[in-house]
């Protein structure tokens, strides 16, 4: 049987159309785009050309607002080291717990350097408190990151709201997009965002591919130097055929933007409406009402998820897991940990991703095929006794823990 | 996804002695919080001869966790007691031909299930006595408080000491930032690795026998002279610097140029101030003139 790929918030296929205007950057159009000979004149057009479907896409105001990076990662660490050096006095950084390591990982680390990083945290439902963070801005501040929407459970941050309050006490205000940018629609220079990342090949782009918006008349401090492309703020040969590739992407994107908001909504309802109906002990995490249309994160109690990622792979269905266990940490993942969900319950949770290709039948295949494989774990696990929880399980099942 | 050997993938999908066992004597409960791990060994133990006659589990874990279990209910299934208890977790790993090393907890959580199984059967309490630390060293597996241990133990102050003796850090470089870590946790700061060479004691420049006394002249040609040489390198950056008045320990000079309300005016100043102080072999203090006025 085909595969169903239920993973798009990890990575998604490149779209036909992506790979067929990339084939010619490799061969016939293999000039630099800086070269003064026709061969790299036409590359130039076409980095122009892309440079103009993202820019779309965004809503940007002007083309020169985008930098093309390799990747996500990429486009954070510059938005948030060229904050710290283009404003050398404030020494904060406002992000959320809940960010992608991107972010994490970077502040940790700039905190041994000194830095004081503030972390909003989120309710139960991965939503941040706004007076929290509105009394956090201050003039020591020199950028608050936030994620538009999170890559576990879809929740949206009011990101348009918090550049607003970030641009009031002139602080520049970076948002990681990469799950948003193409499945909502963004009109950047209606927003007083200064900085936002998107990542190819969370849109049908290929790897290996980022942006970096950068409003014009920001202060900005390149990462890379030693070249004048993207104007001297990137340096580096451009990655000419996949960011042709991107361009391809936005445009189809932007084209789609309403199938995303519709079909694949249905689509995702469906199969949350399908498993729950049939599983119990399962919810749904995250803010329900404000939420990416494609993912679904489904939290199933008293199963740990590596077995069902495992069991559902058997079938060839490809989902992804809270559960750490699976990406190489053994900690249950950060977001669930951070929206205070129990250790029982966020190890068991899956999540569904889905893209503009997924179908009908694909789901209900996925409905007809967790029920039974959560019912084959629950009967293997000690906190399940017939077909429902044992009474008190925190209590009848108390493990001495190494 | 986990490399997981076939041996693993099989008993997991097919795991072995799963689900409650009736009339049980001897049941263990352990878990690993770091992994949301827990699992429950039944034993059915033959009062007479202590042979382990049946062995059931309830596992809540990943895949290994679920493996690991139903190949330990495989091994000790016959047994008695005293041979079941020499069942490490290295056998328990070895009969599923191997696990990933963060995975390795996965094994010792069944060698725990069976100690405390044991003791339960026996009337006993178990104390878990192992304390596992997050895997810091994937390329040799060793956990955090191995090395902080090792650390502490040995009083082992570079990243080099580390890898002699726990191997950990010896392989692909990701983990030496962490280890780095733990060293600073540790001892408080980082040791750097260049060989300790004895410094010899530096001449105080104030107590110096050999500096003879200066006269008002020779002291103020000589901060002139110093303020020379100093000179062409402000100058480089666009700046200058003008000697303005001395009295006594405070030497009042001017900034220009670029120097003049650079953010790293402090800094010049602090410079100038260094060479003056070794040129006259005597604590002075550098003022901008500005200072002056205000004096």
């Amino acid at each position: 049987m085909k595969p169903i790929y239920m993973d798009n918030n990890a990575t998604t296929a490149c779209d036909p159309a992506v790979v067929e205007a990339m084939l010619p950057f490799f061969t016939e159009q293999f000039g630099n785009a800086s070269s003064i000979h026709s061969f790299g004149a036409q590359v130039g057009k076409a980095l122009k050309t892309a440079r103009c479907q993202v820019q779309s896409l965004l809503g940007a105001a002007h083309d020169s607002e985008i930098v093309f990076t390799s990747c996500g990662t990429e486009s954070d660490s510059t938005a948030i080291l060229s904050a710290l050096k283009a404003y050398p006095e404030r020494r904060t950084i406002i992000t959320t717990v809940v960010e992608h390591p991107a972010i994490l990982t970077l502040c940790e680390h700039l905190e041994k350097d000194g830095y004081v990083v503030q972390r909003l945290r989120v309710d139960k439902k991965g939503r941040i408190d706004l007076d929290e963070y509105k009394s956090l801005l201050d003039d020591r501040v020199a950028i608050v990151s936030a994620m538009w929407a999170n890559n576990e459970t879809g929740t949206l941050f009011p990101v348009e709201d918090m550049a607003d309050l970030a641009h009031a006490k002139g602080i520049l205000f970076h948002t990681d997009a990469v799950q948003a940018v193409g499945k909502l629609p963004i009109d950047l220079k209606n927003t007083k965002i200064d900085m936002l990342s998107l990542s190819g090949h969370k849109l049908h782009a290929p790897k290996g591919i980022g942006v970096l918006y950068v409003r014009r008349n920001t202060r900005f401090r390149p990462l890379l130097r030693g070249g004048h492309q993207e104007r001297g703020r990137r340096a580096g040969t451009e990655n000419s055929a996949s960011i042709v590739g991107l361009g391809v992407a936005c445009e189809l994107a932007q084209q789609h933007m309403e199938t995303e908001n519709t079909t694949v909504k249905q689509l995702r309802d469906k199969l949350e409406r399908g498993i729950l109906a049939k599983v119990k002990n399962a919810f749904v995490n995250g803010d329900r009402l404000l939420r990416l249309p494609n993912t679904a994160s489904i939290a199933f109690e008293y199963v740990e998820g590596e077995g069902i990622l495992l069991l559902l792979n058997k079938l060839g269905i490809a989902a992804s897991s809270g559960s750490a266990c699976t990406s190489g940490s053994l900690e249950p993942s950060h977001v669930m940990r951070a929206m205070g969900i129990p250790y029982t319950a966020a190890h068991g949770t899956i999540r569904f991703s889905l893209s503009r290709y997924n179908t009908e039948e694909e789901v209900d295949r996925v409905i007809a095929a967790v029920p039974t494989i959560i019912a084959q774990l629950r009967k293997l696990s000690p906190y399940w006794e017939g077909d429902g929880p044992v009474a008190n399980p925190e209590q009848a099942f108390a493990p001495a823990y190494a | 996804m986990w490399d997981y050997s076939e041996k693993v993938r099989e008993h997991f999908f097919n795991p072995r002695n799963s689900g409650p066992l009736e009339n049980a004597n001897g049941v263990g409960d352990v878990g690993s919080i770091k992994c949301g791990d827990a699992l429950r060994l039944m034993l059915k133990v033959n009062p007479e001869s202590e042979i382990i006659e049946d062995a059931h589990f309830q596992t809540f874990g990943c895949g290994s966790a679920i493996a690991s279990s139903s190949a330990l209910t495989e091994i000790i299934k016959g047994k008695t007691l005293d041979e079941a208890l020499k069942v490490s977790n290295q056998d328990i790993a070895d009969y599923l031909d191997g696990l990933p090393p963060e995975k390795m907890h996965c094994s010792v959580m069944g060698r725990e299930a069976l100690q405390a199984a044991v003791a339960n059967y026996r009337g006993e309490e178990w104390k878990d006595d192992h304390e596992e630390g997050d895997l810091v060293c994937k390329c040799f597996a060793i956990d955090a408080v191995m090395i902080e241990e090792t650390i502490r133990g040995n009083g082992l102050k570079t990243m080099e000491d580390v890898t002699n003796y726990t191997k950990a850090g010896g392989g692909c470089s990701a983990c030496h930032e962490k280890i780095e870590d733990i060293l600073i946790a540790v001892n408080g700061r980082l040791y750097s690795n260049e060989p300790k060479v004895k410094k010899a004691p530096r001449e105080s420049p104030l107590s110096s026998p050999m500096r003879p006394q200066l006269t008002n002249y020779q002291r103020i040609r000589k901060i002139e002279d110093t303020l020379e040489a100093i000179r062409p390198m402000l100058q480089r950056d666009h700046g200058d610097v003008t000697l303005v008045e001395v009295d006594g320990k405070k030497i009042y000079v001017a900034l220009s140029g670029a120097c003049q309300g650079c953010a790293m005016e402090a800094a010049t100043l602090g410079g100038i101030q260094h060479k003056l102080v070794e040129a006259l072999g005597e604590l002075v203090q550098v003022l901008p003139v500005v200072a002056l006025a205000n004096a």
